[in-house]
């Protein structure tokens, strides 16, 4: 059991939690996740660990309220247990001083790319970091964020705070500006990973994006996780979860993650229902 | 009252093909008192006992065999007990007429005796007794790390805990069993009876750290240093091979690991009650012709799938599955399609599968592993419609340790390079086994390893 040590609600429907889990705590790096599983009866699915405490023996996961699982997960409190975590999970991210990282974080994204962000920061890139939601009040660690990154540049969808529009136009026009640019990491929904690629491929920046695929097992044991890049199959949880986003096919990704749309729609849906009825 | 002097093999009850397929309870029931003794009544109690020779573990197999007869069924449980430390679970997935069965003086006759449904029967009745706990052994003070919960870490594991030693088991997992847990269904073999030998283990004070991906939490070297004597390896071989045809990663398309271990670790066939998912099919092709494409068509089915066939591209006779699962897929209504080679997956706009392109076969000269190696028939293609295809071409091993501890050797099939007796590897006070250092093979292959590294392992602990 894991024992949720602080939780706290950071938008509507995004929760942070302290979770302690000492010797993941003290391990992990920069890009890995976890695989939680809630209860007996839960499934098991993956979140970044957004942040650590070696000291405290702790990990933060930041998650969306989204299907069943998050809602079971969201519904614990501070001192109580989550049953299994297993971690940490998948390659670190690849960190190297290569001059100017833009680092692009789309909703509940921003939570990933936020240890990405201090990495790259703390081995001498200077940083731009880009994060965008729907609007103001679902933006997330924009204060963490702005701490470590050289310059925070912010879109909403719908303009109640920084820039109205997509994270790409920014970094469009950054790149129009004649800014140099010698990284990209974006990490969101898949659109807007999609999206980002497509602005830097013409250029040929190199922009790395991290995957999100349906998981198992989460070491390489099932395939569930597999994606094409460049042609090639790869198991997200043990060569990813970050890839050369030019070389990922982003539309087997996004039909793959729709495979049990509809089952667990039911299932959330009969949640809902008993959670009403009791 | 003395049975009759030759009586056939007796047959084990079983729930009927129409009936099973609904649920997913165990198929044969086990043999009732009486039939056992019938059956016991049958062996020859021959001096040289050679179907001990076919047991990789050697179970005292005639001795076991007089206690049943004798009605001495606790004595019996113990007798196999002593050298096999999962009968229970043996006695329901061995494949027996490969081994002690085969060497049974009856076989030539075509009926041996039913030595597994008898080990079965046996360790059967000591699980519903009240657990016999042994005396502790005195602490030796020595400590052992066992990664992997499965056959052979559980066997290496037992072992050494009776011997003295403090063992902490390191299980990636969130549950311990290996592919007993996550692989074998539990119409084949019911999960409690892991669980009952789990508890036994724990019983005898082996400890047990769940999900403790060895190799990313901590490393070999990492456990050498903080304090364990020895390490022992037993990670299994649990990387799925795809076909690398066109279409694979399709939505519908799972590896026969996945798609067990939704079902059976996951209790995916218990959906919505348990949350994970699995696509509830309606037309399914499962690849290939082991255990592993058995247990995946019979599990289909159990969830509801219409139609169930099996691809295989050689013939009945090359088949490695076990003659019990062949014949027990077929009743159930699993077609088969033989000398039958899958070149493309087909999929609709939606990424979904929805067919799949085959070649005909025919069988050519034998290749490498002995086999009459298949060749393709040219203009036979055909396509069949699907929803759902199972790919169980086999497994190799996790290169997950193997990449972490930089000493440890490693063959040219991913497996750890051990000593056939002691399990010892290239790396001191490593040792490992089962599947990890075979390729995927069997259950009580993988006991056997970890037992006699369970041997070595004391050996080197007490020696030095
Ligand atoms: C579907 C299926 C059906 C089968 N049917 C039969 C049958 O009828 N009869 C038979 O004899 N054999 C059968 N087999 C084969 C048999 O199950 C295996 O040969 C046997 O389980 C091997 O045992 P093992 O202990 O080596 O490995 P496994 O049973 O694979 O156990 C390995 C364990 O190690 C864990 N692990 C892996 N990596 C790590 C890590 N880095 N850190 C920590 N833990 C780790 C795994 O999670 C797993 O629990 C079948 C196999 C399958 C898949
Ligand atoms: S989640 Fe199973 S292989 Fe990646």
């Amino acid at each position: 059991m894991f024992a949720i040590k602080k939780k706290r609600l950071i938008a509507p429907k995004v929760v942070l939690m302290e979770v302690l889990a000492p010797k993941i705590a003290r391990k992990r790096r920069a890009g890995q996740f976890v695989i939680l599983r809630v209860n007996d009866t839960g499934e098991r699915f993956p979140l970044t660990i957004a942040d650590s405490d070696a000291e405290a023996g702790t990990i933060t996961i930041i998650f969306q309220i989204a299907g069943k699982s998050t809602a079971l997960l969201a519904a614990l409190n501070e001192g109580e247990a989550i049953q299994d975590v297993v971690g940490p999970l998948g390659r670190p991210t690849h960190i190297e001083k290569v001059g100017h990282v833009v680092c692009i974080g789309g909703g509940v994204g921003i939570a990933p790319v936020y240890p990405i962000l201090r990495a790259m920061k703390e081995i001498g890139n200077r940083v731009t970091s880009i994060i965008s939601a729907r609007s103001k009040d679902l933006l997330i660690l924009e204060e963490e964020m702005r701490a470590h990154s050289d310059d925070l540049k912010v879109a909403t969808d719908d303009g109640s705070h920084g820039f109205k529009g997509f994270p790409t136009q920014i970094l469009q026009g950054m790149m129009n500006g004649g800014e140099r640019i010698d990284l990209v990491v974006a990490v969101g929904p898949v659109p807007l990973m999609r999206a980002v690629c497509e602005v830097t491929r013409p250029r040929g920046i190199p922009t790395v994006v991290s995957l999100n695929p349906i998981m198992v097992d989460g070491t390489g044991m099932c395939g569930g996780c597999r994606v094409s890049v460049g042609g090639k199959t790869q198991f997200v949880c043990v060569d990813g979860p970050e890839f050369d986003g030019h070389q990922v096919d982003f539309d087997l990704l996004s039909k793959r993650l729709r495979t049990y749309a509809d089952l667990e729609r039911a299932s959330a849906e009969a949640h809902k229902c008993k959670i009403g009825a009791g | 009252m003395k049975p009759p002097a030759r009586a056939p093999r007796q047959k084990m009850p079983e729930q009927s093909a129409e009936e099973r397929v609904k649920n997913f309870r165990e198929v044969p029931y086990g043999y009732p008192p009486e039939t056992a003794k019938i059956e016991a009544a049958r062996c020859l109690q021959c001096k040289t006992a050679p179907c001990r020779q076919g047991c990789p573990v050697e179970v005292r197999i005639p001795e076991f065999i007089r206690k049943i007869r004798e009605g001495d069924f606790a004595e019996a449980n113990r007798i196999i007990k002593g050298d096999n430390a999962l009968p229970a679970v043996c006695g329901r997935v061995c494949p027996q007429e490969d081994q002690c069965e085969k060497l049974c003086v009856l076989a030539k006759k075509g009926e041996s005796v039913a030595i597994g449904r008898l080990e079965r029967f046996a360790a059967d009745y000591g699980l519903a007794q009240a657990p016999e706990t042994p005396p502790p052994a005195a602490p030796t003070g020595r400590r052992v790390a066992v990664v992997g919960a499965g056959p052979a870490g559980l066997t290496c594991a037992g072992d050494l805990a009776r011997l003295g030693h403090e063992v902490t088991i390191f299980e990636a997992f969130h549950a311990p069993g290996g592919v007993l847990v996550y692989g074998i269904p539990e119409f084949r073999l019911p999960k409690a009876i892991v669980q009952a030998e789990v508890d036994a283990l724990k019983r005898a004070g082996v400890k047990i750290e769940l999900n403790a991906v060895i190799g990313k939490v901590e490393t070999i070297d990492e456990l050498l240093a903080e304090g364990f004597d020895a390490v022992f390896i037993g990670t299994g071989a649990g990387l799925p091979n795809f076909m690398g045809i066109p279409g694979e990663n399709l939505g519908g398309v799972y590896s026969a690991n996945e798609y067990l271990t939704r079902s059976n670790l996951m209790k995916a066939y218990r959906f919505p009650d348990f949350d994970t998912p699995i696509i509830r099919s309606r037309r399914v092709a499962v690849v290939g012709g082991g255990n592993v494409a058995m247990d995946a068509a019979r599990t289909a089915l159990r969830l509801g799938a219409e139609e169930v066939r099996l691809v295989y591209r050689r013939s009945r006779e090359e088949m490695p599955a076990r003659i019990e699962e062949i014949h027990h897929a077929e009743e159930e209504g699993v077609r088969f399609e033989l000398l039958t080679n899958p070149i493309e997956i087909l999929g609709d706009d939606q990424g979904r599968t929805r067919g799949m392109r085959c070649l005909r076969m025919k069988l050519g000269e034998p290749d490498a592993s002995g086999r009459r190696r298949p060749v393709p028939m040219p203009g036979s293609e055909f396509e069949v419609e699907l929803d759902t295809v199972i790919i169980a071409i086999g497994n190799t091993p996790n290169p997950l340790i193997p990449s972490t501890t930089p000493d440890l050797k490693v063959g040219s099939h991913g497996t750890i390079v051990a000593d056939k007796e002691t399990g010892l590897t290239s790396k001191a006070r490593v040792f490992a086994g089962g599947d990890i250092v075979t390729g995927a093979a069997t259950v009580i292959e993988a006991m056997g390893a970890g037992k006699r590294a369970a041997r070595a392992i004391h050996a080197q602990l007490m020696g030095g």
